[in-house]
């Protein structure tokens, strides 16, 4: 029964999920809604379980005196301090008339947000510039035909989104122009692969759901 | 005299300053207070049709109308006015701007009668804020009763097409139950997944496993669980430490499942740790940091992407090739997959990652399955080279395709 009542589960939620997208009529029209609630629910609780599992190995490293302990403590005092802010800003929050939140303007909930957690991502974020340049360098390096013609197409959408080429092509005529070959190579060879690759993924969805819906697919029940 | 001269240049002075007030005596006339001018009424629209909403649930009405006489001269809007009884009271159900006839009512309950007018507005603002207006309202129309349907015609050709995919999907795995050998295409992204472990085992190091940033409702994730499961095994069977950083809870809690099963499947229960599938943070940047700390600190051998991911995709993978490892990714975001294949030795494209688990199970169902797959490919090809013949030729295939 350990296997059998998830198959069973997993049929049902998926049948009904491919009728509700056919039958506008009640009651298939409020399974995607009832099934999204009942997912918040489940996905709130399970919060903790992921909580929990981040404290619990971040107090293993610090008893241990693992390399990284000190990255185990910064997490685990960062991580209160959001909680603990939160929490006071949200019972303060109670007291006023009309109550307010705790991520309002003005709370040290938003001020951790704001000065703390956006500066950080938005450094993530950044990082990926310099990552983009790091792997355009590996790709473009023309080894074989296949390298070549992407070296080549790569240079042309390059320089033709840049100012500098139209600055180079401006004495073209307007379809010999680079930005014009830029834009022809991100309109048709471009757009043409991307749908070959999302009519792939679709195809790829329905079978895997299918496999899935019918228990066929198991792994990620049993490994 | 010289005085009587001084005299008349300041009355001529005195005049000239005086002009511009006199002037303002014919001004337009403010609305201050509750001086308001009389305002023309425009006329009513001529004609007012409404009709359930097809294809939908009961909970709107199509309501259309022509044009008042006086559209492009004095309205300025149209009120949609919805009663349950002819003789009213009616209310604003909605408004649109002038030129436009349609508009749709979504706040009708199913089985319940309504009546609509249309009111032409003619409206204007005045300096304290108060407006007036001027209305010209077309005859009551109804009762309209809105309906629910059992089938959305609109999505018929999806239906079809789902019908026939399903179909060739079904056709080939009976046919692989059938004892049928059945030819799949070799993906080298998958057939380097053993090779890629085997190397860790080597080196001694580990073999990180990250599945997206999406959570258990997203298919891609689902993929990359059954792929968790299949390299859970052999990292098992090798006794290569694997490593599974997560971003979602829900995730978490099946792919540690996953890794139980998989850990028992091959007679090593006792080498399974729960701490190999750890929650990190729902945060998308915050994700792609600590994954990355992690990688520049292990070194790891190995390292799959598997599932949904979007910026991060090339934080993570640049990072991994900084630290020397293989890497094998696959996702089903087409805007991420050039980064992973500038990024990483294998990438598993479009449907490939779908197609993994399948591949690497070699069962025949999972197999036949793969094959339907393909056939339907086959088919949409097809399709697509009809249908651009027939556009060559001038029929519009769209309003073929529309059944609605």
């Amino acid at each position: 029964m350990k296997r059998e009542i998830p198959l069973i589960i997993t049929f049902v939620a998926g049948v009904a999920f491919v009728l509700q997208y056919f039958i506008p009529h009640y009651p298939f029209n409020r399974f995607e809604n009832i099934f999204s609630d009942w997912f918040s629910i489940v996905g709130a609780f399970a919060i903790w379980l992921g909580a929990l599992s981040l404290m619990k190995l971040c107090l293993l490293n610090i008893s241990k005196k693992s390399s990284d302990w000190p990255i185990s403590l910064l997490i685990i005092v960062s991580f209160l301090a959001i909680v603990i802010a939160g929490a006071i800003d949200g019972f303060h929050g109670l007291n006023n008339v009309p109550a307010t939140s705790f991520r309002d303007p003005g709370t040290n909930f938003d001020w951790l947000y704001q000065k703390v957690y956006t500066p950080l991502s938005s450094t993530m974020f950044a990082i990926l510039a310099f990552f983009v340049a790091s792997a355009s360098y590996r790709a473009f390096r023309a080894r074989n035909t296949a390298a070549t013609l992407l070296l080549f197409s790569a240079f042309f959408v390059m320089i033709g989104r840049v100012p500098v080429g139209d600055y180079l092509s401006g004495w073209l005529p307007e379809r010999m122009q680079l930005s014009h070959w830029a834009n022809w190579l991100m309109a048709f060879p471009n757009t043409a692969g991307q749908r070959a690759v999302m009519i792939g993924i679709a195809l790829g969805t329905v079978s895997t759901s299918l496999r899935i819906i019918l228990g066929i697919e198991r792994s990620h029940l049993e490994g | 005299m010289d005085r009587l001269k001084a005299l008349l240049f300041l009355t001529s002075v005195i005049i000239l300053l005086c002009l511009p007030a006199f002037s303002q005596t014919d001004a337009p006339t403010r609305l201050v207070g509750d001086a308001k001018p009389a305002i023309e009424s425009p006329a009513g629209p001529p004609s007012v049709e409404a009709k359930d909403t097809k294809n939908d649930d009961g909970s709107a009405i199509d309501v259309s109308w022509q044009l008042s006489p006086d559209d492009q001269r004095l309205v300025t809007k149209y009120q949609v006015l919805r009663s349950k009884s002819s003789t009213g009271p009616f209310e604003v159900a909605g408004e649109t701007t002038k030129g436009q006839h349609t508009y749709t009512d979504n706040g009708v309950k199913v089985g319940e009668s309504y009546f609509y007018k249309i009111a032409a507005v003619y409206e204007i603002k005045s300096t304290d804020s108060t407006s007036v207006t001027g209305k010209g309202e077309s005859q009551v129309i109804g009762p309209i009763k809105p309906i629910a349907q059992w089938f959305n015609m609109r999505r018929l050709n999806v239906l079809i097409w789902l019908l026939v995919t399903c179909a060739a999907i079904l056709f080939y795995i009976m046919q692989a139950k059938s004892g049928k050998e059945l030819y799949v295409r070799k993906i080298a992204g998958i057939d380097a997944v053993d090779d890629a472990i085997g190397r860790a085992t080597e080196m001694g190091r580990k073999v990180f496993f990250v599945p997206g940033i999406q959570d258990m409702d997203d298919v891609a994730t689902i993929a990359a669980i059954t792929i968790l499961g299949r390299v859970a095994r052999i990292c098992a069977t090798n006794e290569t430490m694997l490593d599974v950083p997560v971003s979602r809870s829900l995730v978490m809690v099946t792919a540690r499942e996953s890794v139980r099963e998989a850990y028992g499947k091959v007679g090593r229960p006792d080498a399974f740790k729960e701490d190999q599938v750890h929650y990190v943070t729902d945060d998308q940047f915050g994700y792609a940091a600590a994954i990355d700390g992690m990688v520049m600190r292990d070194k790891p051998a190995a390292m799959f992407y598997m599932g949904g991911f979007f910026a991060e995709a090339l934080i993570l993978a640049e990072t991994g090739n900084n630290a020397g490892a293989i890497q094998i990714a696959g996702t089903n975001q087409p805007a991420q997959i050039p980064f992973f294949v500038a990024a990483c030795d294998y990438t598993l494209i479009g449907e490939e990652l779908f197609a993994a688990s399948a591949y690497l199970e070699r069962e025949p169902r999972l197999l036949g399955s793969l094959k339907g797959q393909d056939f339907a490919k086959g088919l949409f090809l097809l399709a697509i080279f009809l249908l651009l013949i027939l556009a060559m030729f001038g029929y519009n295939w769209v309003s073929i395709m529309d059944v609605s």
